[in-house]
């Protein structure tokens, strides 16, 4: 009951910090979307931040490394320290200065702009508005289950919030969020919950450690020593092209579209500077803790029904019931500052994109532009409710939409950086470079195996998340669910899975040669996730496909108007000196 | 040359990111309890925010800051 309390409360808090944003709001859509382009350096920091890290780099950190040992952190955590703050440094300085000077409050009006197109333009935002989907109704989802499960009597199995009500709340509360305090509201509730998030693994494991009966070296030394779980303090059963493969993931992080308004949104080119430099240190303070946990979680608890609730059952055990309320509130915000992002992010491209772009701000004028923004964002979370209740038993192919969405969102980058520093790139290079990730991805969707089951029942796992849940809210640091590594079937317990270690089955598409030496172009991993030339994910022949698209058809077609390209290049792509 | 220097910098980072010699290694236990291929990571994300420091002061695109321009404080158009 506690846990549900504190959440309630934290929701209270989000609705009053609207109302405050919508106070200080004006009626124009610069206002409404970028907060007048005026976010100061450690608010745009913190909010950058909560802006990409979600409830995965708390239980899914965890959960994963319980699982997979140590390796998840360099594969997943020290792989976004390298990319994301690079691409906040050469591309989001880029695109805030673009946007400052030229007005642009979407990826998509820069690109229409600096490759003189309309249409192209139009296909590049229906590409975007397609990944984004899925996440906006996973997010949707991942917080009507967790204020279901939170709210489990673990006596009765009964719980005080139904599904659709825990879906509902969310749905309102991030719409009256966004409607009334737009990104200024967005970005205050931000702070709060970044400031939640940094505490929460140091305080976990402050608390954990007084509580152990043995020290942290004891349990490293025990898993270590044994040869059955040696794997977990290190990378023994990683496979080398999973880690390498999965550094390019990260390159999603700049092509999100909430991500690149924040980056619109900055008062000043110099906020960038304290926010690079603190991004790696941030992801370390949060994943560092919350995958050491996992690890000892295995030590000191062996099998659990279900490894993404190993920190919530090493708190159980070790740590009072307050502490575990804050966590269920430091999910809840996670889940739900990313939906907020994402709702206005879609109204902001709608509106921008389509409707002003196709003649509805000359027709009804910039203050109706804000009336349509607002009404967008009410009728796409309600569309959005409506398909988490219709799609509940679907939640898997949503999982699997959103993992293919990071591969795509890192595919569209090498676009973004045509645009900003190679003047010869044309619109049909993008237009080629767009519509190949979007083969791609159909193609590769048609491969995939079968989608993951839904979510264990509450009563089964005696814990308030299940693996899907913490999968469903899988999307920080450019995270996917299930790393291929895991081998795990989808909808089987994983720690059911890692006590039968099974030997990887993998499903071998298309091969050259036989034998041991052949080798195997496309395959499907155990997991239903499909691998490229022995193993490595399906980003890397996304990000070389897109990529070679982009050059070959720019060379190949006529370059923007020469009045153009200095428009762009005598303020966006100056090299360092 | 700066420009080449500042690229081999980043390449260098990024390398040292596949630390394959640390593949199978669990040991030595840095500070009595962090696993190698752990304290390796954690030290390595310590790397990127020097590394970001580096470029901050010696690759920041200082002609961007032509475009900032001053914000005012207090919002006309505010409701009330």
């Amino acid at each position: 009951m506690i846990p549900v309390i504190v959440i309630f409360v934290y929701l209270a808090v989000i609705a009053f910090i609207g109302s405050i944003a919508y106070r200080r709001s004006k009626d124009n859509t610069e206002d409404f979307f970028l907060a007048s382009r005026s976010i100061g350096s450690m608010v745009f920091f913190l909010s950058l931040f909560a802006t990409n890290m979600t409830a995965f780099a708390i239980l899914g950190s965890s959960g994963q490394s319980y699982r997979q040992g140590i390796g998840i952190y360099g594969m997943m955590a020290s792989s976004s320290c390298f990319v994301i703050p690079l691409t906040i440094f050469f591309i989001g300085t880029r695109l805030w200065a673009l946007g400052k000077k030229f007005g642009h409050q979407t990826q998509v009006s820069f690109f229409r702009d600096r490759w003189e197109c309309n249409h192209i333009g139009t296909v590049i935002f229906a590409l975007i508005a397609a990944m984004l989907i899925p996440y906006m109704i996973i997010s949707i989802m991942g917080g009507g289950t967790v204020l279901n499960e939170i709210s489990v009597n673990h006596e009765t199995h009964d719980a005080l919030i139904p599904y659709w009500l825990g879906c509902a709340v969310v749905a309102v509360v991030v719409t009256v969020n966004v409607f009334f305090g737009g990104m200024r509201g967005t970005v205050w509730v931000n702070i709060f919950q970044t400031i939640l998030f940094l505490l929460f693994g140091l305080v976990a494991v402050g608390v954990i450690s007084h509580a152990l009966p043995l020290g942290f070296s004891d349990y490293m030394s025990k898993l270590a020593g044994d040869t059955k779980t040696s794997y977990l303090v290190t990378r023994e059963r990683m496979p080398q092209q999973t880690f390498w493969s999965y550094s390019l993931i990260p390159l999603s992080s700049i092509m999100f579209p909430h991500m690149a308004m924040m980056c619109f949104s900055a008062r000043k080119v110099s906020a960038f500077k304290r926010t690079v430099i603190a991004y790696p240190i941030a992801i370390m303070v949060i994943w560092l803790p919350c995958v050491f946990l996992g690890v000892l979680g295995f030590a000191t608890l062996g099998r659990i029904p279900d490894p993404d609730g190993v920190l919530l059952s090493l708190l159980d055990k070790y740590s009072p019931v307050w502490l575990a309320g804050i966590l269920g509130a430091g999910i809840i915000s996670a889940v739900m500052g990313s939906d907020a992002h994402q709702v206005l992010a879609m109204s902001t491209m709608f509106t921008k994109d389509v409707f002003a772009h196709y003649g509805g701000k000359e027709k009804f004028g910039e203050h109706r532009a804000v009336h349509f923004a607002r009404g967008f964002i009410v009728v796409v979370t309600v569309i959005a409710y409506l398909v988490a209740l219709q799609l509940k038993e679907k939640q898997g192919i949503f999982e699997i939409a959103v993992r293919f969405a990071f591969s795509g969102f890192a595919a569209m980058a090498p676009v973004m950086v045509a645009a900003l520093f190679w003047k010869r790139s044309t619109k049909w290079g993008a237009l080629a470079a767009t519509l190949f990730v979007a083969a791609s991805l159909i193609g590769f969707g048609i491969l995939q195996g079968s989608p993951a089951a839904p979510p264990v029942p509450a009563a089964a796992s005696a814990k308030m998340l299940s693996t899907n849940l913490v999968a469903a809210t899988a999307v920080s640091t450019n995270a996917p669910a299930r790393p291929a590594s895991t081998n795990a079937p989808a909808g089987k317990p994983a720690a059911a899975v890692a006590a039968a270690t099974p030997k990887p089955k993998e499903d071998i598409i298309w091969k050259i040669g036989e034998g041991p030496d052949a080798l195997k172009v496309l395959s499907r991993a155990a997991n239903g996730d499909v691998r490229f030339l022995n193993g490595y994910m399906t980003v890397f022949p996304m990000v070389v496909g897109s990529a070679l698209c982009m050059v070959l058809f720019s060379l190949l077609t006529k370059p923007p108007s020469k009045a153009t390209v200095e428009k762009y290049f005598s303020v966006a792509a100056e090299p360092p000196r | 040359m700066k420009k080449f220097l500042i690229f081999v910098f980043i390449a260098l980072v990024y390398a040292a990111h596949q630390d394959f010699w640390n593949w199978k290694s669990s040991g030595p236990l840095v500070f009595g309890f962090l696993p190698i291929g752990l304290a390796y990571h954690a030290g390595f994300s310590v790397l990127c925010a020097i590394m970001m420091a580096v470029l901050v002061n010696v690759a920041w695109p200082k002609h961007l800051e032509a475009d900032e321009a001053p914000t005012t404080d207090k919002d006309p158009g505010a409701h009330s």
